[in-house]
């Protein structure tokens, strides 16, 4: 009994993986053989980074049962730090993979440092306020990297809000966080396949998250409060822990995209709201706490806008209906008591056929 | 000297005395009934007592301890436990998993171990699991340990959250209303269920129950609540008996 | 003197998110919901006064009474559709998620319709600007009308709650949603009033708003909106006077971290704004503690 109960979940995850795993083999394939489009090539690496986003947002939405609209900001947070290592210690650190460690671990630290601090003062009140301080951190953080200017000479860093002079750099000196333009020139050290393992360590560190005892913690803090308090579970310190770890995570996603790209910019586009409801949509689509439904969701609903391009100017209207009829469909007590009867009818159906 | 020591507790809101002046002393492992009208306060003198209200008054001593204004989840570590007049379980969780919640503080491993699968998780999980299932074969629930715990009838949901109680190892148990909602034959085998954990658990348990069959079936001592108030206290079969008592409940 | 005149700027800004406040705030008390569509409401309420006036011609009085009735209209017809089936629900993050959701339809149907360029939105309002001190401070007629507005909204709105019958059931629903249904107070009518006036009222923030910074795109209420939320937060979450002193504090906070702190990070000062009442008084200034019943 016991025993299965630990393979079962064992067995559920190692089917999780293994759809990831089955997927990267098609995609390698498909690759190989050029029947990829240059396209949807671009599109393998930011993919990667947005089932990261939608798995780590779904441990915050899904598993803690709160609501962050900065996951997009975590995700800068993590791209800036990681590539501005990564621009700085190009030419100390010429082994690419372990430059990429170090980047991955600075991105992901300072986006969890972050998720901590935000969440120490929101996490220990009750309603809807992590949700609107986590899309003001969002906004706050695309504002700044939009005019922020780091150089680097002989003589240290500098740094400005204003502009690229105002730096006062000596002439040997080089710009690494231009304002609006970003950070050009990251070394190129991602790459899809190093995408897929950290999908896949992601997806270890939260499946093995949700089955242990932290896991239990966490989802009894969402399912009774209460209750959970009255057996001596530590509200605040559960809280923060699947906060910090989802940020930590998004964090992660944006290291491996900034070092896919040539010239990183914060734009509303990939930084912004926009991105932060779009993950949204994944994990909304996928099932809220279903983790294996927000991968599939996020390859879906990243694919078929490419494959359908007529439908590209209405993409965001047809994401905003999808969340509100999802919602409505799982959620309202009618609509689930509807597809009960509907259901008792058709068993009962075939069982007098 | 006395399990529960509690002295002259009180608490007001906005004005009104909703707990005024109560003391009681449960021994170990006595059966202990706490009765009254409704909004007599019964409801807020287990809020007291798990730190869910601060006291303006009194003292609360547990097993010598003085855990007067310690925090909810401190005072369930000193050993007290508790369940609610409606239902609180861990919807989403499995029945197992509500049972294995309640034993987080008795097992340990960091969530290192846990994130790494290291072989202490998998010791301790399979200790935890052993545990769950001893308690949910004392409550008859046993082949349900996979089911979500919001599926359960609402009888087995009462009994789940006494197990969940009993894994945090408390060494007092609080019962609130354990037998709303449940038909005669389900109260009758409730009284059995009672008295089985606490002679098997050398438990002590304080209830609060309106059915004066269950009350006067197992408890060994009552306190009457009245408007706040204690009415009276004592041997079970004398304050059921006393005319005081009877007018509360039946009206003057 | 320049003191004076980003006090007043701040006092006519804070006066705008003051109106729109209300809107989150009596929705809040009375839904116990953050309805995160409220600032997009705002946003159709200045495009549907930019169609009738600029567009079609209309005089600017009926302009604004049918933005303000479409508006109405239209926060009656989110409430019933999307809101209320998720009134029950099991998690209160269902209901949020589909705000969210109404928040980016709205958004992206107005993309649609008319673009993503900024439309110049011309003033609707017709008032000759002050001047004080020998004409040092100049104080625009959008300004006198918004403060003015906002003080006539005020004062309607709490004798409407204090005074009317339709008032008091909404303070009943606020307190007790199923003892109100007991006496024989139409629930489902009383949060379908609430929606209306708070959406008729972003109607008449959207004008006043626009008619002050004179640029309109689909984005233009998330921003305000999300503001006056905050002021609503700050003010005391259901509070009525406190949406109005939470927005007026906030307005002032903003102008002056404009003008002495730097413009790029006045949003980041409001939001730090935020954080510091959650850290210290959670309930806001005017905001009375709840507890939840074990």
């Amino acid at each position: 009994m016991k025993e299965k109960k630990i393979s079962k979940n064992l067995q559920d995850n190692l089917i999780t993986i293994g759809i990831v795993v089955v997927g990267y083999v098609i995609v390698t394939i498909l690759s190989a053989s050029g029947v990829l489009s240059n396209l949807l090539q671009g599109l393998l690496v930011p993919l990667c980074a947005y089932i990261i986003l939608a798995v780590s947002l779904n441990l915050t939405v899904g598993i803690l049962g709160e609501l962050s609209l900065g996951h997009a900001g975590f995700m800068c947070v993590g791209a800036f730090t990681s590539a501005f290592f990564s621009k700085c210690t190009e030419g100390v650190i010429t082994v690419a993979p372990l430059r990429f460690i170090l980047a991955l671990l600075i991105g992901s630290l300072t986006a969890a440092l972050i998720g901590f601090l935000i969440g120490m003062p929101v996490l220990r009140l009750k309603g809807d306020y992590l949700a609107i301080v986590t899309l003001a951190f969002g906004e706050i953080i695309k504002n700044i990297m939009n005019v922020l200017f780091i150089g680097k000479d002989s003589a240290g860093f500098h740094f400005s809000m204003k502009d690229s002079l105002s730096l006062n750099m000596e002439p040997d000196g080089m710009v690494i966080i231009n304002g609006a333009q970003g950070i050009t020139g990251t070394p190129k050290d991602s790459n899809f396949t190093i995408g897929v393992i950290l999908i896949v360590l992601t997806l270890l560190i939260v499946l093995n998250l949700i089955n242990s005892r932290d896991g239990r913690a966490i989802m009894s803090i969402r399912d009774n409060l209460i209750a959970a308090e009255s057996v001596g579970i530590h509200i605040t310190k559960y809280k923060l822990m699947a906060f910090t770890i989802s940020a930590a995570l998004a964090g992660v996603a944006g290291v491996l995209y900034s070092h896919n790209l040539n010239s990183l910019m914060a734009t509303p586009k990939n930084f912004g709201y926009n991105m932060s409801i779009m993950i949204l949509v994944f994990v909304v689509l996928g099932g809220i706490g279903n983790i294996r439904g927000s991968v599939i969701a996020a390859v879906i609903l990243t694919l078929l806008p490419e494959l359908l391009r007529g439908l590209n100017d209405y993409r965001m209207l047809i994401y905003s209906i999808v969340l509100i009829v999802m919602m409505l469909y799982n959620w309202a007590p009618n609509m689930i008591a509807f597809r009960k009867r509907m259901a008792n009818r058709f068993s009962k159906k075939k069982e007098v056929a | 000297m006395a399990l529960l020591e509690v002295k002259n507790l009180s608490i007001s809101f906005g004005g009104l005395r909703a707990v005024d002046d109560f003391s009681v002393s449960i021994e170990k492992g006595q059966l202990y009934g706490l009765i009254g009208p409704n909004g007599a306060g019964k409801t807020t003198v287990f809020n007291l007592l798990t730190g869910v209200y601060s006291p303006d008054e009194g003292f609360i001593h547990l097993d010598g301890k003085d855990i007067t204004r310690l925090r909810t989840i401190e005072i369930n570590k000193e050993g007290i436990a508790r369940t609610f007049q409606n239902i609180r379980l861990f919807k989403e969780l499995s029945v197992l998993d509500n049972v294995k919640v309640g034993l987080h503080n008795q097992y340990h491993y960091s969530t290192i171990e846990g994130l790494l699968r290291l072989p202490s998780y998998f010791k301790t999980e399979a200790k935890m699991n052993e545990r769950a299932m001893e308690l949910l074969k004392v409550f008859d629930l046993d082949q349900e340990a996979d089911y979500l715990a919001s599926n359960l009838p609402y009888g087995k949901q009462r009994k789940l959250e006494i197990a969940r109680a009993l894994a945090t190892d408390p060494k007092l148990l609080l019962l609130d209303e354990p037998a709303a909602g449940m038909n005669p034959n389900e109260t009758k085998e409730l009284m059995e269920t009672i008295r089985f954990v606490r002679d098997h658990f050398d438990m002590t348990i304080l209830l609060i129950e309106h059915d004066m069959k269950l009350v006067s079936g197992i408890c060994e001592e009552l306190t009457v609540l009245n408007f706040g108030k204690i009415l009276t206290q004592g041997v079970t079969s004398d304050v059921l008996n006393d005319p005081a008592v009877i007018t509360a409940y039946l009206g003057e | 003197m320049s003191l004076l005149s980003y006090l007043i700027n701040g006092i006519s800004l804070g006066s705008v998110y003051a109106i729109i406040a209300l809107g989150y705030t009596m929705v809040y008390g009375i839904a116990k919901m953050l309805n995160f569509a409220h600032g997009d409401v705002i946003m159709v309420g200045g495009y549907l006064i930019f169609t009738f006036v600029s567009t079609l011609q209309l005089p600017v009085g009926l302009g604004i009474v049918l933005a303000v009735v479409l508006c109405t209209m239209l926060g009656i017809t989110i409430e019933a559709i999307a809101y209320r089936p998720l009134r029950n629900a099991a998690s209160s993050l269902a209901v949020l998620i589909t705000a969210i959701g109404v928040s980016y339809f709205l958004q992206n149907v107005a993309l649609i319709i008319f673009g993503a360029n900024t439309k110049a939105f011309t003033s609707v309002v017709n008032a000759e600007p002050i001047k004080l001190f020998g004409d040092q401070i100049t104080i625009s007629g959008e300004t006198i009308v918004t403060i003015i507005s906002c003080i006539i909204i005020m004062t309607v709105l709490t004798l409407f709650v204090n005074r009317t019958k339709a008032g008091q059931a909404m303070l009943a629903v606020s307190e007790d949603k199923g003892a109100a249904q007991l006496m024989g107070i139409n629930v489902n009518g009383t949060i379908s009033l609430t929606f209306a006036i708070g959406s008729g009222l972003a109607a008449i923030a959207g004008l006043l708003l626009c008619s002050a910074y004179p640029s309109l795109t689909p984005y233009t209420g998330s921003m305000p909106g999300i503001k006056a939320f905050v002021a609503a937060v700050f003010g005391g979450i259901g509070s009525i006077p406190g949406a109005f002193i939470g927005g007026i504090i906030l307005g002032i906070i903003e102008i002056l971290g404009k003008a002495y702190i730097s413009s790029q990070l006045a949003d980041a000062i409001v939001f730090l704004v935020l954080i510091l009442v959650l850290l210290i008084k959670p309930t806001g200034i005017l905001g009375k503690k709840v507890q939840e019943k074990v």
